[in-house]
């Protein structure tokens, strides 16, 4: 039984398509086949995250429009032969997009897959409402700041009224992943806490992504941080969130790859004062 | 930054997480009147378009929030000869 997993936000920049890597490749580790779908039409990424940029020949709307199949458009990992890519256009307009020919590419890729991905554009518009529409699963990429918090409230709204799911009134599964997570500025109260965003947004948490170089540091090489590094605390985060996804329970921790909270304050403050 | 100042400054979290409370408790309210309008819309449509043909645009559901009472404004303007299809 394939499963339709959409990463959302609301907002940009807040780790749509660095999670939408990070878990595609986890599950793809796991033995399961797996196609990350990039919704972004107009702005494509998750194949430079991937580190596929080079290979993109056909995409999501040509396989839409029909001018391509499908089988010509998604693209095979170069590390994990499970591993499976459909990229966004980068050049049509996303109203190409229509609701009957996204369906029918769907059905294909739950026939193919065992799981499809799908990185959802930023925003409330079109494009990401097509992206969450055929989920079974939905993740709700959030980071402790007021704007990202509040615009996952309203994009929690659309999942339950937008989806397919909801308006046959099934429950849709969503979880919240937080990235960006510090946890020595949430105990020093410059943050907000886990539980201060769980406690608002009331979804269960899938995963606490600390802030960490290496998911730069993945990007740049375009390579999911979860194969790039993956004993880093942020590829452990998202393993362990693939093993809660496919039902394993593990006990949820802040990871972290710094250094010690005192050493970290006591050099930093050192190293700030020099630089001031 | 001296040590006196440094002490001052105050924790910023619990601010951030009272404004989002409040933003959000706010906007779901917001958001739950829209589609109770769009629900009221469809169902008064239903039961005028049983009798009358009426034209969908031409019917306004409004809902004012005021600070005493709110009010349920409905706007519908009917077809010149609205009798004929009943009486057909």
């Amino acid at each position: 039984m394939s499963k339709v997993l959409v990463v959302t936000s609301g907002k940009g920049g807040v780790g749509k398509t660095t999670t939408t890597a990070a878990l595609g490749a986890a599950i793809a580790q796991s033995g399961s086949s797996v196609c990350v779908v990039d919704f972004d039409v107009g702005l494509r990424n998750l194949d430079l995250v991937m580190g596929a940029e080079r290979r993109v020949v056909y995409d999501l709307i040509n396989v839409v429009c029909g001018d391509a199949k499908l089988s010509q458009a998604v693209i095979r990992d170069k590390r994990l032969p499970n591993l499976h890519l459909l990229p966004a256009s980068q050049t049509r307009d996303k109203d190409a997009l229509t609701d009957a020919g996204v369906a029918r590419v769907m059905d294909e890729l739950r026939q193919k897959f065992d799981w499809v991905i799908c990185d959802s554009p930023a925003g409330i518009e079109r494009g990401a409402t097509l992206a969450m529409r055929h989920a079974d699963v939905a993740v709700v990429v959030t980071n402790p700041e007021v704007s990202s918090v509040r615009d996952s409230d309203r994009i929690i709204g659309l999942l339950d009224s937008k989806t397919i799911k909801a308006e046959k009134g099934e429950t849709l599964d969503k979880h919240l992943i937080l990235t960006r997570y510090d946890a020595a500025r949430a105990a020093r109260g410059d943050m907000l806490k886990v539980e201060d965003v769980l406690e608002i947004l009331s979804l269960p948490l899938l995963a606490i992504i600390p802030d960490s170089q290496e998911v730069l540091r993945a990007s740049n090489v375009g390579c999911p941080v979860t194969l790039n590094n993956p004993l880093s605390a942020p590829a452990r985060a998202y393993a362990d969130a693939v093993r809660r996804l496919q039902g394993e329970t593990v006990p949820m921790s802040v990871l972290s790859d710094r250094r010690s909270f005192l050493e970290r304050s006591f050099l930093d403050k050192f190293f700030a004062r020099r630089a001031a | 930054m001296n040590l006196l100042s440094f002490l001052k400054v105050r924790q910023t979290a619990p601010l951030a997480r009272e404004r989002l409370q409040l933003i959000i408790a706010h906007e779901r309210a917001e958001v739950g009147r829209s589609q109770l309008v769009d629900i009221l819309r469809e169902e008064i449509l239903a039961v005028i378009a049983k009798h009358i043909a009426i034209d969908r645009d031409k019917v306004q559901v409004r809902v004012e929030q005021g600070q005493e009472v709110s009010t349920l404004d409905l706007d519908i303007e009917l077809p010149v000869n609205f009798n004929a299809k009943k009486a057909a």
